[in-house]
């Protein structure tokens, strides 16, 4: 336990418990000082602060690598350059493009990126519909006199109403019904690759690879669970319905800063990555001094040598030049020619 | 999931100057399943405007690789083996900071799909005792995996060498290259 304490990166743990803060914060806005919010989901709640403060913590103490931090602070300062409007609206477009599509991972195929697009889109979904809802920012109510018509409230304000029975009230009171349907058959698609591709087999560990897969899938069908049982079974089996959702949800939720669900923050750094590459190639490009060709952008290369630096690598040379200055296929050759030299002045090429 | 039999006694010897560029090994490696039909080796002319030569060039698995220290997105790590695996596909961000920092030029970026591939030693091969895919196929054994004493037999006048030397800084890796008797790093000016 004192291991724990000393290990603890202060940084982050700072961040970490102001991001925990502020959510609880608006909670506090949102359901008007805890009116609107719904007692029975309190235990999501404080799973969902918690998984606030995890994410938070790893995230910080991640962009804190040398590379990663370099990365941030080059997207920042990239993206708040006197290019700002054309890179805002580059990343915007890849946001839709790569975040939220995944377009990306068609190119790692067709299946699994219908498979993940399923995946993702299911739990932003369930996300955007649950996290209002457990915060109290959303509500619904029926007013005197009028026992047809469902109004919605949105942070205490009124903003919207809608039919009881009409087609917008089934769908949106099904709404993670929707969200556990398209879980459950991305989870599936993903489940099947990861049972024959050899590649995927031989890889693949539970943790990482299993683990999330069926959280998903438990968390998908007790969710469904609870909605037959108050469409079928008149709520005979509510108690254990809602029960087992909340703990596979939480379960979700606590595990979310630690296992593989963190890369759906660790995503965005793709944007930034987009940036860096472009902004480098317009400030200019490196020459490789054996193939004679740009390979990558002079800022990438100048960049890499000071990571390089910081993390105990010196591939500098005599002569001020460093390895890193050649492009892959020069470092090929650099390193063919010197097993070339090496074999003939022992005077055996072979042997 | 099947068990890991990985066999520690086995290891991969390259011998560029023995490549006589019959792109074998290239077609071989597009059949690793770990690959998904991409091939990772790397066979290219070393100058050719003065020679034919060509080198082969396969991962070489460093003791400390350079491509997981400069990845943003603790993406490559290497396993119990000494096996540095390809970029995990969730993680990875397609920045090409490991493609640039690999003293050997061995990570490819695959633009489109913004993802950074090498070869992983045939993983699916290997971790069930099995050769990979490029060694099995090289005609001339520029490419062996084998053990230790097999290329010491096959090879009387060389020594395996896993120490490399690029500028100042020293690399120690899994694979081995064969170099003269007596040699014990390849300097590379």
């Amino acid at each position: 336990m004192n291991r724990l304490f000393r290990t603890l990166n202060k940084t982050a743990l700072v961040k970490a418990a102001i991001a925990a803060v502020l959510v609880v914060i608006m909670v506090l806005i949102g359901s008007r000082n805890l009116q609107y919010f719904d007692p029975a989901l309190i235990a999501y709640l404080i799973g969902t602060v918690f998984a606030v403060f995890g994410i938070a913590y790893r995230y910080s103490v991640w962009i804190q690598r040398p590379p990663t931090r370099l990365y941030w602070r080059r997207s920042m300062q990239f993206l708040f350059s006197r290019h700002f409007i054309p890179y805002f609206l580059r990343s915007i477009r890849l946001f839709f493009r790569n975040i939220m599509f995944q377009r990306f991972l068609a190119y790692r195929g067709r299946t699994r990126w219908i498979g993940h697009f399923l995946l993702a889109t299911g739990c932003v979904l369930a996300f955007a519909i649950t996290i209002p809802l457990t915060f109290g920012w959303i509500h619904f109510i029926l007013k005197p006199g009028d026992d047809i018509t469902y109004y919605t409230y949105v942070f205490g304000f009124e903003a919207g109403s809608f039919a009881l029975g009409s087609t917008l009230a089934f769908i949106a009171f099904h709404g993670l019904v929707w969200c556990s349907v398209l879980v459950t058959a991305g989870v599936v698609i993903m489940m099947k690759r990861r049972l024959t591709n050899g590649g995927l087999i031989a890889t693949q560990g539970f943790e990482n690879d299993w683990l999330p897969l069926i959280l998903l899938m438990a968390i998908s069908l007790t969710g469904l669970g609870i909605s037959y049982d108050y469409t079928f079974l008149g709520g005979k089996t509510y108690q254990f319905m809602a029960v087992t959702h909340a703990i596979t949800v939480i379960l979700f939720l606590v595990w979310l800063p630690f296992g593989k669900f963190f890369h759906i923050f660790q995503r965005l750094a793709q944007l930034g990555a987009n940036l860096y590459k472009k902004e480098g190639s317009r400030r200019g490009m490196a020459v490789c001094p054996h193939t004679k060709k740009a390979f990558a952008s002079q800022t990438h290369v100048d960049d890499l040598k000071k990571i390089t630096r910081e993390l105990d690598f010196d591939f500098s040379k005599e002569d001020g030049t460093s390895h890193l200055d050649l492009s892959p296929e020069g470092k090929r050759s650099a390193l063919a020619r010197a097993h070339f030299r090496a074999r003939q002045e022992s005077g055996h090429f072979f042997g | 999931m099947p068990a890991t039999d990985y066999n520690q006694e086995m290891a991969f010897f390259v011998d560029m100057q023995r490549c006589i560029g019959c792109h074998a090994c290239e077609m071989a490696c597009a059949e690793c399943e770990t690959n998904g039909q991409e091939s990772m080796i790397h066979v290219n002319y070393v100058n050719r405007a003065e020679s034919v030569q060509t080198t082969v060039q396969v991962c070489m698995h460093c003791e400390d690789p350079a491509c997981a220290n400069v990845c943003p997105a603790d993406a490559i790590h290497k396993d119990d083996f000494g096996v540095v695996h390809s970029a995990n596909t969730s993680r990875c961000i397609g920045c090409s900071n490991c493609v640039l920092a690999c003293p050997f030029g061995v990570p490819k970026k695959m633009e489109e799909a913004e993802l950074m591939m090498k070869c992983n030693m045939c993983y699916d091969r290997t971790s069930a005792g099995k050769k990979p895919m490029c060694a099995t196929v090289c005609p001339s054994q520029a490419l062996f995996y084998g053990t230790r004493e097999e290329i010491e037999r096959m090879r009387p006048d060389s020594v395996p060498v896993n120490s490399f030397k690029f500028g100042k800084q020293e690399v120690n890796t899994k694979v081995s290259i064969m170099m003269p008797k007596g040699t014990h790093q390849l300097i590379v000016e």
